[in-house]
């Protein structure tokens, strides 16, 4: 088969500015981006909505608050006035920003405003379980892979031990154990409720995942020539993982940071949704569904925004995370398909 | 006594009402509570089969074990005892009615003794004779199976210390005297035990054959002497009752004919799935609470199908008076003052289905007074008449005085979206008057024994109490005397560990004197309960109401206030 590089790429360029040009034409990083940029941009504007634009404090329980909505005063738990007037039923969305614009949780809360501190937990849950992940499973990865031999057996059979357990049931034991007692090894005690609890729990579970691919790389790239030559010219041990053997598995690595990242806000949305992740009364996307799902036949949208954020999310990283993978596959550049 | 599972030690005190009328006398009397029994047998109206639906089974079928809401409300159509609840709507169900026993018991003996004829030509299931032997041996199983009320119910039986002791090998030949030539049984007890009659009225002392297991039954079914009996049971799937074809009625007030051929108890469903199969006809009642998205739904398209039971009952925050913060008075009383009840009763369906009260006694109750220390405008000194509004200022003011500001406090809840909501709104007020407040959901299956185990450390937590009688020792005596705290116990139902041995003292001689002069006693509870609040070992939130929804096609509800709705009277045909 024959490689013919585009055009506009010449050969005294860098892999990696190669990457970044490439990835810079790609539409769907564009799309990707600019979308995870706007939900970011949410996320980072959560106080100031909560405080200046919506004017409520979104963990404090407001049962019995009153709003104005067109000149009338509004209970924002309204008491059924129909038949036996049973129940209680949250205020809808308004769509007005300052008051209630996606309407009001079962505690009375601005569901906008949860749902922007909510976008904060999982979008940084999520990023820094898969830092986590990423950057344990290197290590993991790179060691048991230059080391081979009785290391890598240890450390894989570690792997192995991990990977016989399903994500979910592993991740909901170590939740429901830790949740109550909080986490202690060594100096480091992590208190129960807190959120580095999931990126804790998440950032394990999925190393498997991600450190057996880099390893098997690390094996193949053990026996390529320069590597060889490298040992041979008595390089350390460190200089040849570092400078020969890591920057050819960091393409690999790249790619993966996307999709490790979907997955564990995935994973925390689904923690917190069964009450073992974000703790109340703090917010994240799951906990908000929660909520909602005692609302589904009054008010859906407590439960289907967060639902939505969540898709557009994952679907946005998984499409960042394709272009990524395009944009460092050489094969895949000739053939021009970005 | 609690919703789900029964705590029926609450039953200890009912004699105190229902006694009163025999104290000291030879010659038994049942004490009418003012209900009158069901109306004659309409046999065109028998047939059919009908449906409940539930999210899960409720255990063992054992009655003697079982100790649910869920299967007592069956057991009521199935198993019997020497005694039992009459047939009667709300308070008259109170009402002690002989049940196998010809009459109610002759007491002797300084209420020591209590003699029983047994009534004949009764049938188990099986075809086999009620006998006195049955009766015998029912008592020694109770022992025998371990049953959850043996050491608080029944051990004031001779010889039941010994039995609770040695539980396979009990034997009660000095406790239940039986004599097959004349039909009579005869218990003798310890000591004069003025709520013993209660006590062999409720499931746990029905009669069943000698031959039934001396151990818990499980799924295994044991015959029944009522109109139905047990034809299959699967906890993953469906229970299945039919009627008893040896069953004939002996009282219409204790055990009246029943109407459907069949009563099924499906299991599995969602509380949604279950409103859909009770609004599309498919099941005749729902078991479980009614999801809150639901109840507006309910209330105004299926009216005519919901029945709304006031229930003299209490949700309640017991706080641990022996661990920080709440071994500070003025820490508990912050609390008092900083709930929102309104709130709360907004989260349980709104003021069609609760209201909210600070008393420990709730309203309607013997002894109830009308006063709320705990309300803004009110003070222990001074209290206001009813509960308004809270008073957080007041609230800060008192956790800054007590020092506890700052201090972190663990709130334990049933894992359901009621008690949930709640508890998250607990923890709100909790951290608004200063702690550092976390929530701890956990399985309604354990919580309830959780919370009152010491052990667990609990500082506050959200539970709930159910009247089984009307008598204020129910409440005040049960729940909050020196003797209901057992340290380290997951049957210590005094949850606050609040021992006042002062006014225990005044408890006991509350219910001394409601044997003679029961307006006497409940003014002298009225004080009790002033007096308790001051201390606010607990805070009470509202009083809860029953919703019962039912089937377009399902006719002739009743409500018991004992067992809630009587399940063998419905009507489908």
């Amino acid at each position: 088969m024959s490689i013919n590089e585009p055009a506009s790429v010449t050969l005294s360029e860098s892999p990696g500015k190669i990457a970044l040009r490439t990835l810079a034409r790609d539409r769907r990083s564009w799309i990707s981006l600019s979308i995870l940029g706007v939900i970011l941009l949410l996320a980072l504007i959560a106080p100031f909505y909560a405080s200046s634009i919506a004017h409520t404090d979104p963990f404090k329980s407001t049962l019995n608050a009153t709003i104005n909505v067109g000149g009338v005063t509004r209970q924002v738990l309204e008491p059924s006035t129909e038949g036996l007037g049973l129940g209680i039923t949250p205020i809808g969305p308004t769509g007005r920003p300052g008051t209630y614009f996606l309407g009001a949780d079962n505690q009375g809360r601005d569901v906008a405003a949860r749902l922007l501190y909510g976008a904060r937990n999982t979008l940084f849950i999520g990023a820094s379980a898969a830092l986590v992940t990423i950057l344990l499973s290197l290590l993991i990865g790179l060691i048991a892979g230059y080391r081979r031999g009785f290391v890598d057996s240890v450390l894989s059979r570690l792997l192995d031990v991990i990977w016989a357990f399903p994500v979910y049931l592993l991740s909901i034991s170590l939740s429901v154990v830790l949740l109550t007692s909080g986490l202690s090894l060594g100096f480091i005690h992590v208190g129960p409720g807190s959120i580095a609890l999931p990126i804790f729990i998440i950032g394990i579970v999925y190393i498997p995942y991600v450190a057996r691919p880099i390893r098997g790389q690390v094996l193949a790239l053990r026996e390529r020539e320069f590597v060889r030559a490298a040992v041979g010219s008595g390089a350390k041990h460190s200089t040849i993982i570092f400078r020969e053997i890591l920057p050819n598995v960091l393409p690999s690595v790249l790619v993966f940071i996307p999709i490790m990242f979907a997955l564990a806000m995935l994973t925390e949305s689904a923690l917190s949704f069964l009450s073992i992740g974000v703790q109340p009364p703090q917010a994240s996307w799951g906990t908000i569904i929660n909520d909602g799902l005692g609302l589904l036949y009054t008010r859906p949208v407590v439960a289907l925004a967060p639902g939505l954020l969540i898709v557009l999310t994952a679907a946005s990283l998984n499409l960042f995370g394709d272009a990524v993978r395009d944009g460092l596959d050489p094969k895949t550049r000739a053939r021009g398909d970005s | 006594m609690r919703k789900r599972p029964l705590i029926l030690a609450s039953v200890l005190a009912v004699a105190t009402l229902l006694l009163s009328a025999c104290s000291g006398s030879n010659n038994s009397a049942s004490t009418s509570t003012g209900g009158s029994s069901f109306g004659e047998y309409e046999k065109d109206k028998a047939g059919g089969i009908v449906t409940f639906v539930a999210s899960a089974a409720g255990g063992t079928l054992d009655p003697k074990v079982n100790y649910t809401a869920q299967y007592w409300q069956l057991y009521q159509a199935s198993y019997d005892g020497l005694l039992g609840f009459k047939y009667a709507d709300d308070a008259g169900s109170f009402e002690i009615v002989p049940n196998l026993a010809e009459a109610l018991p002759e007491v002797s003996n300084d209420g020591k003794t209590l003699t029983f004829k047994l009534r004949k030509g009764i049938k188990f299931s099986d075809g086999s004779d009620v006998t006195v032997n049955d009766v015998k041996a029912s008592f020694e199983r109770i022992f025998k199976v371990l049953s959850p009320t043996a050491g608080g119910f029944y051990n004031g039986i001779v010889g039941a210390d010994v039995c609770l002791k040695a539980p396979a090998t009990c034997k009660l030949d000095q406790g239940v005297v039986v004599d097959a030539a004349t039909n009579s049984v005869v218990l003798n007890l310890v000591a004069a035990d003025e709520t013993i009659q209660s006590k062999l009225a409720v499931p746990h002392a029905a009669i069943n054959p000698a031959s039934a297991p001396a151990k818990d039954a499980g799924t295994t079914i044991i015959p029944t002497t009522g109109p139905y009996m047990y034809k299959s049971y699967d906890p993953n799937k469906e229970l299945i009752m039919v009627r008893n074809p040896y069953f004939k009625e002996w009282s219409h007030d204790a055990q009246p004919q029943g109407y459907p051929d069949e009563i099924h108890f499906k299991f599995g469903l969602t509380a949604t799935a279950q409103v859909t199969a009770v609004q599309n006809d498919q099941a005749n009642w729902m078991f479980d609470p009614i999801p809150s998205d639901r109840l507006n739904e309910i209330g105004t398209k299926y009216a005519d199908q919901v029945h709304i039971q006031p229930l003299t009952a209490m949700w309640y925050l017991p706080m641990n008076v022996n661990i920080a913060p709440f071994n500070n008075v003025k820490a508990r009383q912050a609390v008092n003052y900083a709930l929102d009840r309104a709130a709360m009763v907004k989260i349980f369906g709104g003021e069609k289905l609760a209201a909210p009260v600070c008393s420990f006694l709730p309203p309607g109750f013997p002894g109830h007074v009308d006063y709320c220390q705990y309300t803004a405008g009110g003070s222990v000194e001074s209290p206001a008449s009813a509960w308004t509004a809270p008073d957080i200022e007041m609230a800060k003011k008192l956790v800054e005085e007590s020092g506890t500001k700052g201090q972190k406090v663990g709130i334990v809840v049933s894992d359901d979206e009621v008690n949930k909501q709640m508890g998250e709104y607990i923890q709100s007020v909790l951290t608004e008057i200063g702690y550092k407040a976390t929530l701890k959901p956990i399985s309604g299956n354990i919580q309830f024994t959780y919370i009152q185990n010491t052990n667990n450390k609990v500082q506050i937590s959200l539970s709930q109490w159910y009247q089984d009688y009307p008598a204020a020792s129910d409440f005040l005596y049960i729940l909050l005397s020196c003797g209901s705290f057992t340290p380290g116990s997951d049957s210590s139902i005094n949850m606050a560990g609040y021992c006042n041995k002062g006014l225990d003292v005044k408890m006991q001689k509350a219910m001394t004197l409601g044997l003679t002069d029961p307006a006497a006693a409940n003014k002298m509870w009225g004080d009790i309960d002033k007096e308790v609040m001051a201390d606010a070992p607990v805070a009470v939130a509202f009083t809860p109401k029953q919703v019962d929804f039912i089937s377009k096609g399902t006719k002739n509800y009743h409500f018991s206030k004992q067992y809630k709705m009587f399940v063998s009277q419905l009507q489908v045909k």
